[in-house]
């Protein structure tokens, strides 16, 4: 008989979300002011756009993909949005054509995945340093964009519900979607069928370029929501973000979480193990007052830990693992 | 004895002597020597990047007087990375023409220290602007960091005032960047004189402004009675200031920063956002960086002769002390340059 602990049963968003909880409870019993209410919503506040720029690349790493382009989109697309507004485009007009932008950008990475069969780690990678480069240096002036005033995103900056921030609620609403998505659409299953095994999904019938195509317009779109809460909190976009360890702490929270970077397991559930895990750790550190050199250093030394883990737990499937793949 | 006539030659010659003496003493004997030293020099400026209000002031104002004596003046964009700040010193040090003068905006205290040694050694002056490094360049311009903290931790030591907590929180930038270490150094010093002000917390930002938000936000959290906070740069202070509007804070905690003086500074000092910014003066730094440059390429010494430190008066600029030409306005820069 095996018992719920045993060695088997132990997959990987167990084993977090049990770290998660030891992590929380020896900060709330050592930490003083760690349980306080208003702790305990900036801590979920502070993990919100990256669970939601994670809830993106968790689709596309499923679906056995991966978008190193996200940060960017996330960053320029914005930064041009608040440009063209502060130039005096009317708000409409910007938004569509920023949002065209963004799901083109999605199109053109699908694209040379799906069909001219680039792997996903160079198309991405080459297209996120095209759309920096091509913003940065054709559309805005300077890196830090400023929202202007009495605009739509000052104001959703400032919503509050029950005292608890805007982008509590729309993390909480973007992983509801994306989890309905994933478990009831037929699309969404399809992400895990591809993920599991390209050439059977194939085989099967289902409409496998299309579907890639879909999934990194789907990240682009979701990194361009990230953007507008970040502008929104920080009344400005600085794009030197593009430059940061965003894009590593969003694959720290899809891997750490036990999405398998061989693709076709895990879901939303396990972003959000993920990202809870980096809130609390993060939050605990900065209270402890842990110097900067030394978080990354923590957090690394956790992401390199959850990829053994996630190497062991889910090898590499021989039969279908392709060049290319990551 | 001379006669008349030759007396009045004499005379009338001495006479056209003296006026086309007068004539010679009207050119100035300074102009031929200083064109024929900077006409044509070729300067490059290479800062951290070229995305930030400083370094698009320099630019302007550098650019402004380098093509006004006949040079040409470009800029690199290694757009916040040292490798590619790197590379553009190694492409200007082998490039030709060669430059006369490279100006270096240097991401810390070592990285670029051996490519100085180069440029020197192929006779590029080295002028090193608000970031200093471990090098003896030709010229040092900048703030002096140490005195820069002082201004803060005094700014907020006033903002605080007498009868508050005496807590202070520090939002610094990161532990390599010069800037940030002798900042430090500098807030520490005052507060050796303030022993009962006390700093609570001082978390990085890594210069990255959601970051500074979410330390912030701790911070506030763990320390509800904190009367100021420093953070180390305008860049990501628009992080604390989010965090303190998040927890309703605002006109309660004294935010204390540093930054170019550019329009948002001022915007953020009259809506309260930051209680006091130390403005670095752009348009004096700038002339003090053209006024070295002019001296340099005079001086006919070999690079790395002379190693001149010319730190830019700072202030701690306060709501009261905001005049109409306190800040400047990069938008109108940028169109002037067009």
């Amino acid at each position: 008989m095996r018992s719920l602990f045993s060695i088997r049963n132990m997959s990987q968003e167990r084993i977090v979300f049990a770290l998660a909880v030891a992590l929380f409870i020896a900060a709330a019993l050592s930490l003083h002011g760690f349980l306080a209410v208003d702790n305990l919503v900036a801590i979920v506040r502070s993990v919100s756009v990256l669970g939601i720029l994670a809830v993106g690349m968790a689709v596309v790493i499923i679906g056995r993909g991966i978008d190193l382009s996200a940060v960017a989109i996330m960053a320029m697309s914005v930064a041009w949005y608040l440009q063209m507004l502060n130039d005096g485009s009317s708000s409409s007009w910007a938004l569509f054509l920023a949002l065209g932008g963004v799901v083109l950008i999605g199109l053109v990475n699908g694209f040379f995945i799906a069909y001219a069969d680039v792997p996903a780690i160079f198309a991405t990678l080459a297209s996120g340093a095209f759309v920096f480069g091509f913003v940065r240096s054709q559309l805005i002036g300077q890196d830090a964009i400023p929202v202007p005033p009495q605009n739509w995103v000052e104001t959703l900056g400032r919503l509050r519900f029950l005292s608890v921030p805007v982008e509590v609620f729309l993390f909480a609403a973007i992983a509801f979607l994306a989890f309905l998505f994933l478990r009831f659409a037929k699309w969404g299953r399809y992400v895990y069928l591809m993920g599991d095994n390209p050439m059977a999904a194939r085989n099967m019938g289902i409409p496998v370029r299309p579907m890639i195509v879909l999934r990194y317009v789907l990240s682009a779109v979701i990194a361009f929501a990230a953007g507008i809460l970040t502008a929104a909190g920080l009344l400005s976009i600085n794009t030197r973000v593009v430059n940061s360890t965003l894009l590593y702490d969003i694959i720290l929270v899809v891997v750490i979480g036990g999405i398998g970077l061989s693709g076709g397991r895990g879901g939303v559930r396990n972003v959000i193990v993920g990202a809870l895990l980096i809130g609390i750790m993060l939050n605990a550190m900065t209270i402890l007052d842990i110097p900067n050199i030394y978080q990354n250093l923590i957090k690394s030394t956790i992401l390199l830990i959850a990829i053994i883990i996630d190497s062991v737990l889910n090898p590499r499937d021989e039969q279908t693992a392709q060049q290319g793949d990551i | 004895m001379m006669s008349w006539k030759r007396a009045s030659g004499a005379a009338m010659a001495l006479a056209m002597l003296a006026f086309s003496g007068t004539a010679m003493a009207q050119s100035d004997p300074g102009t031929a020597p200083y064109n024929a030293a900077v006409q044509g020099k070729r300067v490059i400026m290479v800062p951290m990047a070229m995305g930030f209000d400083l370094a698009q002031g320099w630019a302007y104002y550098i650019g402004k007087e380098v093509k006004g004596f006949g040079g040409t003046f470009e800029t690199r964009d290694p757009n916040w990375s040292v490798e590619a700040g790197a590379q553009a010193i190694t492409e200007a040090i082998s490039s030709d023409p060669k430059p006369a003068v490279i100006v270096v905006h240097s991401p810390d205290l070592n990285s670029y220290t051996k490519l100085f040694k180069k440029a020197q050694a192929a006779g590029i002056y080295v002028v090193l602007v608000d970031n200093p490094a471990n090098f003896p360049a030709d010229a040092f311009v900048g703030s002096d960091w140490d005195r820069l903290g002082q201004l803060e931790a005094e700014a907020v030591v006033k903002g605080c005032g007498e009868n508050s907590s005496k807590q202070i929180g520090l939002v610094q930038g990161d532990q390599v960047n010069s800037s940030s270490l002798y900042q430090y150094a500098g807030i520490m010093r005052v507060l050796e004189k303030h022993p009962d002000f006390k700093v609570v917390a001082k978390p990085d930002s890594n210069w990255d402004a959601t970051t500074s938000r979410n330390v912030t936000a701790t911070m506030l959290q763990q320390h509800p009675d904190l009367c100021g906070i420093i953070d180390f740069w305008d860049g990501d202070a628009t992080g604390s200031s989010a965090a303190i509007r998040d927890a309703g804070k605002q006109g309660k905690i004294f935010l204390v920063t540093t930054g170019g003086g550019e329009k948002v500074d001022c915007d953020a000092l009259e809506s309260g956002t930051f209680g006091a910014v130390v403005m670095t003066e752009l348009q004096n730094q700038s002339r003090d960086i053209n006024a070295i440059i002019k001296f340099l390429l005079q001086s006919g010494q070999p690079p790395g002769t002379s190693k001149t430190y010319i730190y830019t008066l700072e202030k701690a600029t306060t709501k009261a002390d905001i005049k109409p030409d306190t800040c400047w306005d990069l938008k109108s820069l940028q169109a002037a340059a067009k």
